[in-house]
């Protein structure tokens, strides 16, 4: 130990530690700091007389206030529950043609939907509903569980193809795999198939047999489909298996579809939605149905 | 003075002072971790929660190896606005099966807490492929090469490992590890549920890629089976709010 002395430059004493001839000055700590520090000493205590803070053997302190965040959440969602509650308990009482005859009830519900939308279904089917390969387009008017808005919130409640005992059921036969048909015949009936999708006369191809025979019980005598069962219609130029429409040349489209169509008759894909009501509730999917439904191509 | 005297005596010997910093760091260590091995309230009392099945622990694994949490959380906070995206918040419960857990506020992709049965299996398999292809804006990397074959073969080990720091799988479980993940995996869902649901209850069957038909269990097979079965384990329609308040 050096002896306590006065530094003649700074006019501070030294602390009377000293390394190789360094000496260290006994500088005070600054008064804000010292402010700072016992401020914070009796905020900490009143924080601890307020709030949950001292862990116990089996449990904590609550605090006076008694404060939660979990709680705290609870009653703003309440809050919230209440300031939507005034359209949704109307939209949720009335069937959903109602509200979207309701002009104020369908400005709402089309914002509404619109952002559970973008949350949950535009995943897959694309924001407006433009849908994707393999996820169908929600803005034209082809369907393949039925375009009414009563058909439409049906299936977003139950959902396709899913655990759930109210979803859309229905399966396509492997017939290429299952050996139902040849892959001659299957070839046969893929062009029939492109022929009725272009609506032209189909009478004479080799196919038409084999489509009477197997397809046409799901898919329709012209092709047309059936909604209760979701055989897509095949008398149009939609595929869900096919790339959406960009710049592709003529005989790449082409080519890709009937190649699309061989793969679907061979060992077909079958889509899956999930049933929406175990995650929403009856307003949201019903402001869903209301915005898919009037996104262009409702019946 | 005298107290700064001892000070000093402790500043200049180098073991009373590590004695020292060990015996201050301790008290603000036992104060703030200690209790919470004892506190009931740490660990909310719900229905449901279980350790993962075989397959999904595999799935976990290949979460973890290529690094999905750099991205994603799996932890909804208590605010309303994460409550209207993702859900109920999450539960202490919901990962106290979880080695290492995935909690964490950084996200640069949504949170994953609840993205069991959100999404179709299928859409998880082409958008980990490529995911452009289904969400366009996304800056999330494509993942292809999970479409190669998993490897299972430690997967009874593995659960071993996951055992001894406290995870309740039975000697049968473990045993039968690979027999119950290729269970779950090859299963037809609309067949009778085989017995691995005995063990693992709200568990995803079969595949998420739909061919080869036949071909091994993938690793996005094991993947998507994790992600499908995040945040489904506890129904909160039969929680009572106040028994989980904090």
């Amino acid at each position: 130990m050096a002896p306590v002395e006065k530094d003649p430059v700074t006019g501070r004493y030294t602390t009377g530690h000293e390394w190789d001839g360094i000496r260290e000055l006994n500088t005070p700590l600054p008064r804000w700091w010292i402010i700072v520090f016992w401020v914070s000493v009796v905020w900490s205590i009143g924080y601890w007389v307020l709030m949950p803070s001292w862990p116990l053997l089996n449990g904590f302190t609550p605090g006076l206030l008694g404060y939660s965040s979990r709680a705290d959440l609870e009653s703003e969602i309440a809050e919230q529950k209440a300031a939507r509650a005034v359209w949704l308990n109307r939209i949720e009482s009335l069937p959903a043609a109602a509200v979207e005859a309701d002009s104020e009830l369908l400005t709402y519900a089309r914002a509404g939907g619109r952002i559970a939308f973008e949350e949950n279904c535009a995943p897959c089917h694309g924001v407006g509903g433009v849908g994707a390969f393999g996820y169908p387009t929600l803005a034209d008017d082809e369907w393949l569980w039925g375009g009414t808005i009563d058909e439409i919130e049906q299936t977003i409640k139950f959902g396709v193809r899913n655990s759930n005992p109210n979803s859309h059921q229905s399966e396509m036969p492997k017939f290429g795999a299952d050996g139902i048909l040849t892959p001659q015949q299957i070839e046969q009936v893929a062009d029939y198939v492109l022929t009725v999708a272009d609506r032209a006369p189909v009478a004479s191809l080799p196919g038409a047999e084999i489509f009477a025979e197997n397809c046409a019980v799901c898919h329709g005598e012209v092709g047309e489909g059936n909604k209760d069962i979701g055989a897509p219609a095949l008398n149009n130029q939609i595929w869900l298996y096919a790339s959406k429409l960009g710049n592709q040349k003529p005989e790449v489209r082409a080519a890709e579809i009937r190649a699309t169509v061989i793969s679907q008759v061979t060992r077909p894909r079958h889509g899956a939605m999930p049933a929406w009501s175990e995650r929403l509730g009856p307003g949201t999917i019903r402001m869903l149905a209301v915005y898919v439904h009037t996104l262009g191509g409702g019946r | 003075m005298s107290l700064f005297k001892h000070h000093a005596r402790i500043e200049t010997n180098a073991l009373l002072l590590t004695i020292g910093i060990v015996v201050t760091v301790s008290v603000g260590g036992l104060v703030e971790v200690a209790p919470l091995f004892s506190i009931e309230s740490t660990i909310e009392r719900v229905e449901g929660v279980r350790p993962y099945s075989p397959l999904e622990q595999a799935g976990r694994d290949i979460y973890l190896r290529e690094g999905c949490y750099n991205c994603h959380s799996q932890m909804i906070r208590p605010f309303k606005d994460e409550a209207e995206r993702y859900g109920h918040y999450s539960l202490a419960a919901e990962s106290k099966y979880d080695h290492p857990f995935q909690w964490g506020s950084k996200r640069t992709g949504p949170d994953l807490a609840r993205v069991g049965g959100k999404y179709a299996s299928d859409w998880h398999v082409r958008h980990l492929i490529d995911p452009r292809s289904v969400v366009p804006g996304s800056v999330m990397p494509g993942y292809p090469h999970l479409m190669r074959p998993l490897d299972y073969s430690d997967i009874g080990v593995r659960l071993r490992v996951l055992r001894s720091v406290g995870v309740p799988y039975n000697d049968t479980q473990i045993d039968g590890a690979a027999h119950d993940l290729e269970e779950q995996a090859l299963a037809d869902p609309n067949a009778a549920p085989p017995p691995v649901m005995a063990s693992y209850p709200k568990a995803r069957l079969g595949r998420a890629v739909e061919s080869p038909e036949n071909g091994p269990v993938t690793e996005m097979d094991a993947l998507v089976a994790y992600l499908q079965v995040l945040g489904t384990m506890v129904d909160f329609t039969q929680v009572d709010p106040a028994l989980i308040r904090r």
